[in-house]
């Protein structure tokens, strides 16, 4: 990989019956790139990135994650990525500590890794004194960002994030970028979808999925040069505007 | 392996700490135990029954004759030696056996009494309460009939005995039946439950996610399972033994390795259920209406089987708890061996097979 591409796809679709969910789409993401992965609801996102993390079979088209094929190759791609699903899942009736001590036990941490690394993110999460607190007690915008440290406990390589913020309060969204800054900075690629088009300007790079295919994929600053506007979220109207 | 332990730790907080699994778990088998109390009556129909006559004289003749007619029994065989009895019941077709004593024709007349033996195999005290009643109607009628005509004043003393349980405790009866339904229930319907839980709750995504493989999820959540049926099973036939005095007449061993054959079987059906229903609601009714309702029903628990209608009796045979039913009384009551039991055992043995096969097969199609 001389160009550094952690992810490489090309014309992937997914067809439910006759309907293509996601339809020949192509692109590609640097390492330690956040790549924002936006469309409406229903544009395929979520269908999308369970073909990249090995859990859909590819109707057709060819995708690799981590230099590991998709079709061929998804149990090494399990091993080097992270996933934070659209629905929050956690478990509620599991403390903090314990899902921490589980989901980095099924990754196969050692209990010192464990130790360690859930007293780091809890202090960062400010969440060191909650610890034996039952998940489902926590307010939704706590859970998210724990869920968020968990799916990076085991360091992986990219770290697939199904719309993070969805239902969540401005001030916990922006902390949430905050700590996937933080991640990228450490060299981890950030895949993201969102609905909520400010959160688009943070990203490095975005593509825009309507209805299956990507309609747009580039920098916010030369999207909205392109299409001569202020914001993403113009730039987001205007591209379904066009499509209808 | 260590995965594989912080798995079962999280499968036995997620049991802990939830009322409902408790409940079935522990308060279950508490209310099962408590329908020990019912008393079930059950009519009878063509029951198999055999013939001993040391007589062979006309009377006899037309009272066995009198007893074919009938539409509750069908005579099945005919023997010659009381040596035999023993090896008729424990084939387990036949539910008694009529002995009537030597001279019993020339008794009649001249002693004016004799005697015939209802032998019953109490496995079954409904049953057999019901077997000595009809018999002994039977033969009322006959003496009726015999005493209007000569009019004289015969009598037969009919002296019933009842083979194996033969005080006739129900609960006896019960035991088996209630085992396996709680078998059943701890097994299959709380792990068909526990796995659709996590479809529903979005984090079977995130098990399919991590290096775990599918079938090592899915062992992981079945394994508490096992340990929890192994200990209400062990605990039931415990109170059986202690509280309710039930002799254990064969191998505890045997009764201990049938048991985890049932319980893998009950696991197996559980699995099934959970790749055909996403969420737990859907699991339960599944499971309740698909397995506890045929189990209650048609598995001989409550109703038996010789007296249901003919494509009942065919339906009965698909269904593992009948011939695990089968199994354990005849271990607990009659105290066989495998010998005796061997063909239910390999019948369970091919279930789970094919329902394992089943459930590995949806599965693969399921993850798509
Ligand atoms: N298993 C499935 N079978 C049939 N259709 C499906 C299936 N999964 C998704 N779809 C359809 O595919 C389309 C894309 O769904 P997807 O969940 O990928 O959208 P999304 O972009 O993630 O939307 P959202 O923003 O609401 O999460 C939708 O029309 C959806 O109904
Ligand atoms: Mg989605």
């Amino acid at each position: 990989m001389k160009n550094e591409n952690v992810i490489e796809v090309e014309n992937l679709t997914k067809a439910f019956g006759a309907f293509k969910a996601v339809n020949a789409i192509s692109f590609e993401v640097k390492k330690g790139e956040i790549f924002g992965f936006l469309g409406a609801n229903g544009a395929g996102k979520t269908t999308a990135i369970k073909m990249l993390i090995g859990i859909s079979h590819p109707t057709s088209g060819k995708a690799k994650v981590v230099d590991f094929d998709v079709y061929t190759q998804p149990e090494a791609i399990k091993r080097n990525i992270g996933y934070m699903s659209q629905r929050f899942a956690l478990y509620d009736d599991l403390t903090v500590q314990e899902n921490i001590n589980f989901f980095g036990g099924i990754y196969g941490l050692s209990r010192k890794a464990i130790r360690q690394k859930s007293k780091d993110s809890l202090v960062e999460l400010g969440m060191h004194e909650i610890s034996s607190k039952l998940v489902g007690s926590l307010p939704l915008g706590w859970k998210q960002k724990l869920s968020f440290s968990v799916a990076l406990l085991h360091e992986p390589k990219i770290v697939f994030l199904d719309e993070p913020t969805g239902g969540v309060d401005p001030i916990t969204r922006r902390q949430f970028w905050e700590m996937i800054y933080k991640a990228a900075d450490q060299g981890t690629t950030i895949f993201v979808t969102t609905h909520y088009m400010d959160e688009a300007e943070y990203c490095d790079r975005v593509s825009i999925m309507v209805e299956g295919k990507i309609e747009a994929l580039d920098t916010p600053k030369n999207l909205k040069q392109q299409f001569k506007v202020a914001s993403m979220n113009e730039v987001f109207l205007k591209l379904a505007r066009n499509i209808e | 392996m260590k995965r594989f332990i912080g798995f079962i730790r999280k499968e036995f907080y997620h049991i802990f700490r939830d009322r409902r699994s408790l409940f079935i778990l522990f308060g279950m088998p508490i209310a099962q135990i408590l329908l020990f109390g019912f008393a079930i009556t059950n009519e009878i129909n063509n029951v198999n029954i055999a013939i001993l006559d040391h007589s062979k004289d006309t009377s006899t003749l037309e009272i066995i004759n009198k007893i074919s007619n009938s539409k509750y029994f069908s005579i099945k065989q005919i023997i010659s030696r009381e040596a035999e009895i023993e090896s008729v019941f424990q084939k387990g077709k036949i539910k008694a056996v009529l002995n009537f004593e030597k001279d019993f024709g020339r008794n009649l007349i001249k002693k004016k009494s004799a005697q015939i033996q209802i032998i019953t195999d109490a496995t079954d005290p409904n049953t057999a309460n019901s077997i000595t009643n009809y018999i002994n109607a039977i033969l009322q009628n006959y003496l009726q009939e015999k005493n209007k005509s000569i009019q004289l004043d015969y009598q037969i003393i009919p002296q019933t005995r009842m083979v194996y349980n033969q005080e006739l405790k129900s609960v006896f009866l019960f035991v088996p039946g209630v085992m396996t339904i709680i078998l059943m229930l701890v097994s299959a319907m709380m792990t068909s439950i526990s796995i659709t839980r996590e479809k529903e709750l979005g984090t079977m995504e995130i098990l399919l996610v991590s290096p775990l493989k599918p079938f090592q999820v899915i062992i992981g959540k079945v394994v508490p399972y096992i340990f929890l049926s192994i200990i209400n099973a062990a605990v039931i036939v415990l109170l059986s033994i202690f509280i309710f005095k039930m002799p254990v007449e064969g191998s505890l061993i045997l009764l201990g390795a049938e048991s985890v054959l049932f319980i893998i079987t009950s696991l197996a059906l559980g699995i099934l259920i959970s790749t055909i229903s996403d969420t737990q609601q859907s699991a339960m009714m599944i499971s309740l209406m698909g397995l506890m309702l045929p189990v209650i029903l048609l598995s001989g628990f409550i109703f038996p089987i010789s007296s249901m209608p003919a494509p009942l009796q065919v339906i009965s045979n698909i269904i593992p708890a009948k011939w695990f039913i089968i199994i354990i009384k005849g271990i607990m009551l009659k105290g066989v061996g495998l010998a005796f039991v061997w063909k239910e055992t390999l019948i369970l043995i091919g279930m789970t097979v094919f329902f394992i096969a089943v459930s590995v097969k949806k599965y693969k199609i399921r993850l798509d």
